[in-house]
């Protein structure tokens, strides 16, 4: 298992600054778009309030900081850049994703991750339905989700690859974790349906009933811990938490039973 | 356990007077058919085996070869048909969900054959295609509401805001969507090189873009399906056009699985997946559950390209079509691909092929005069798909409101498909449906391309021919214009949905 290169640092202090207030997101992308054909490896957008498509198919060696929450859809198609966002964010962030970095310091709506190929998203507090489905990995391409809090109904659903990691953490003001569900579990129901390829990793129990068939649920082996110690750290680091409390777990893996999960459904 | 035994659908005759013995047909059979008999010094025939394929029919040799339709009856009469016992026995053995491939034949779903075109006699003369112009450039994207006029340096007239990106193709036929995986790397090789031959396009399916194919990316439309394989940044940025499938004639309502055998080492590469791991695309994408999500989703695409292609949105045909084609286009698509009942596919569950969906003919008029009534028509290009077997199919297709027309089927059976309906069997002799390098290798793609190209050509000189006899020198004249029809043996219901008169009716 391999990963890229680490995405670039944070925005620094000779970042371009875009103030986002007010602007329809066509016209914020565009003058994004305009600062990195100018040349711009840092940007800070400010009063950014519900504008999609932020980082979207942009390629490159790139850092933006979102300042407020972002709109749907941020760092979809997108290949190389870190985008770092002080609050929350809503629903599909990294969509169909190659590589970079997004960390979320907030909570995140449903679908993080969807069907992404490559680099890492990191959300510090919780994560709402459908939490990476269909994420696959290929070669040194490895797409990693690390959720701080908890996940609700079908996380990693059709999952083919990559890594999905759910913590457990309190939230990011001292709040506890959202609860998936009335039971308080970290996972909602249905986790990994459909599931083929992959790790999802979860920090704490996991209760049988919340999982899919096709999903047996062992404890986290020692390539399962190499995995985490790859990614823990720099998720620990995004959001300035002490990773060794983190890492210590213990850890439950689920994982597909099968690569195959419906060879046997038909009639040849 | 009990084994349900059908009598084989063919019959392998053997002239034993013209047989060599030359074991041709031995080893050509991917299917196993034909075995050499050491006992006898004969091939003899396995015919439960046969797909009904023919290739080792035209490639013996001395002719030796016919493969006929088993005469076997059922006493049951005609509603207890062969297949639906063969179903049966098959599904009492495994359980399984029977599986169809290629698209429905039911012949009572196909409008196409009781629409008649019109000609122009003495009041309007006819035109001669061979030595007049006769335009059939289709361009595919969404028009403008009005066009804005600004005045430049010296007071001459330029466009006041950019005109959307439009795909110009030569000729109203394209192939659709046969992904890299379902048919083998030749089979695309032929129709992209053809594609780009004649100057129109072809489309990827949900398969990624083979190395070998970037450099006809130009010409390609790509898709955006549920599974997302192969979805790149320069898979967005070389396409031609994008096409969000969200649906297939064949298969309404449901996903797809390639199973994990024929994900070899070339297909995994391209889709980015492990070798011998199923590919599946979801029934949905979970990123659409509405109009507004489509909207995002076609966004984000437009975004992702800078707003520089047509990104389209393709869906089967269903009973409220119209609708869904007025959503779609609300939702910001540049083209809608409409895939009526008698689409085709590699592998699709027989059950939903034969029975989900309606006819393109009825969905393509509602949907044109749905926009047409909303006064969006211009904001979006048709395409229709769903067996269109002939160019006279494409040219009423267009005649009831399609801009241009898919093909796939048809142009299979140009690079050597029989159409013998078992492509999910991976073992398709011509080489078309196939991973196996074994028999790809049969499919050479440079006849191929010319074969699929050839193709092309003939059906744009008929459809010239019979516009000129039409008395018209552009397709644009036709499209949409269902005057150039009428309907033969229809009922009243059936006309109204063409939106058509019956064949005896004047202007």
């Amino acid at each position: 298992m391999t990963t890229r290169a680490p995405a670039p640092a944070r925005p620094g202090p000779a970042a371009v600054v875009i103030d986002a207030t007010g602007l329809h997101y066509r016209v914020l992308n565009e003058r994004i778009h305009a600062a990195v054909a100018a040349g711009a490896r840092s940007i800070v957008l400010e009063g950014v309030c519900g504008q999609r498509y932020i980082g979207d198919g942009l390629e490159g060696d790139l850092a933006i900081e979102v300042r407020g929450v972002p709109g749907s859809d941020l760092g979809a198609f997108m290949r190389g850049p870190r985008i770092d966002v002080r609050a929350n964010a809503q629903d599909g962030v990294g969509n169909t994703m190659s590589d970079g970095l997004v960390a979320v310091h907030g909570d995140a709506g449903d679908i993080p991750g969807h069907s992404m190929r490559g680099g890492r998203v990191y959300i510090r507090g919780d994560a709402g339905y459908r939490v990476g489905i269909h994420m696959k990995a290929y070669g040194d391409e490895f797409p990693v989700v690390i959720v701080g809090g908890t996940v609700r109904d079908f996380v990693g659903e059709y999952m083919a690859g990559g890594l999905l990691v759910v913590l457990g953490l309190p939230g990011g003001h001292g709040r506890p974790p959202g609860r998936a569900n009335d039971a308080g579990r970290l996972l909602g129901d249905f986790a990994g349906t459909g599931m083929h390829g992959g790790a999802i990793l979860v920090r704490g129990a996991v209760d049988p009933r919340c999982v899919g068939r096709e999903v047996a649920i062992d404890p986290a082996g020692p390539a399962d811990l190499a995995a985490l110690g790859r990614f823990l750290p720099e998720f620990c680091a995004a959001f300035g938490l002490d990773a060794a409390p983190v890492m210590a777990g213990p850890f439950q893996r689920l994982s597909p039973r099968s690569n195959r999960p419906y060879g046997a459904l038909y009639a040849y | 356990m009990a084994r349900t035994r059908v009598a084989p659908d063919f019959a392998v005759r053997r002239d034993t007077a013209r047989c060599i013995n030359c074991k041709a047909c031995v080893r050509l059979c991917a299917n196993g058919v034909h075995v050499w008999d050491e006992v006898a010094g004969a091939p003899v025939a396995d015919e439960s085996k046969c797909v009904g394929c023919h290739f080792c029919e035209e490639h013996c040799p001395t002719r030796a070869l016919s493969i006929e339709r088993a005469p076997a009856e059922t006493t049951s009469g005609g509603h207890w048909t062969r297949s639906a016992i063969r179903g049966i026995g098959r599904q009492a053995e495994t359980g399984g969900i029977l599986l169809g491939a290629m698209g429905n034949d039911r012949p009572q779903m196909a409008y196409f054959d009781r629409l008649v075109l019109n000609a122009a006699q003495v009041t309007n003369p006819s035109i001669d295609p061979l030595r007049e112009p006769m335009e059939l450039k289709t361009f595919i994207g969404s028009r403008p509401d009005r066009i804005e006029i600004a005045r430049g340096a010296g007071g001459r007239p330029r466009l006041g805001a950019p005109l959307p990106p439009l795909l110009e193709i030569e000729t109203p036929i394209m192939f659709s969507a046969m992904s890299y995986g379902s048919i083998s790397l030749n089979a695309c090789r032929s129709l992209a090189g053809a594609a780009g031959e004649i100057g129109t396009c072809w489309n990827t399916g949900e398969g990624g873009l083979h190395p070998d194919l970037e450099s006809c990316a130009d010409r390609a439309i790509v898709q955006v399906a549920s599974g997302r394989f192969g979805v790149t940044p320069e898979y967005l940025a070389r396409a031609a056009a994008i096409e969000i499938k969200v649906g297939q004639g064949a298969k309404p309502g449901i996903g797809g699985h390639l199973p994990g055998g024929k994900v070899t080492e070339d297909v995994s590469r391209t889709r980015r997946i492990p070798v011998g791991s199923d590919a599946i695309s979801p029934a949905p994408h979970h990123d659409i559950y509405s109009i507004e999500d489509l909207k995002q989703l076609i966004f984000a695409l437009k975004e992702a390209t800078r707003y520089s292609k047509p990104v389209g949105v393709k869906i089967a045909a269903v009973h409220n079509v119209a609708s869904i084609a007025i959503g779609i286009v609300h939702a910001g698509a540049d083209f809608i691909a409409i895939d009526g009942i008698r689409g085709g596919t590699g592998a699709a569950p027989s059950v939903i092929r034969d029975h989900v969906g309606i006819p393109i003919e009825l969905a393509l008029a509602s949907v044109d005069q749905r926009l047409r009534e909303e006064g969006l028509r211009h904001r979006v290009s048709i395409i229709a798909a769903g067996g269109i077997r002939s160019s006279a199919d494409v040219l009423k297709a267009i005649a009831l409101g399609a801009d241009a027309v898919y093909i796939a089927t048809a142009a299979l059976v140009a690079l050597g498909c029989h159409v013998c309906r078992t492509c999910y069997l991976g073992k398709c002799n011509w080489g078309i449906a196939t991973q196996d390098p074994a028999l790809t290798r049969r499919l050479n793609p440079e006849v191929g391309q010319t074969r699929a190209a050839n193709l092309l050509r003939a059906w744009s000189h008929e459809i010239k021919e019979m516009l000129g006899g039409m008395g018209v020198n552009a397709i644009e004249s036709v499209r949409g214009n269902r005057d150039h029809l009428r309907g033969v043996g229809l009922s009243q219901v059936e006309l109204d949905l063409l939106g058509i008169k019956h064949a005896g009716s004047p202007w």
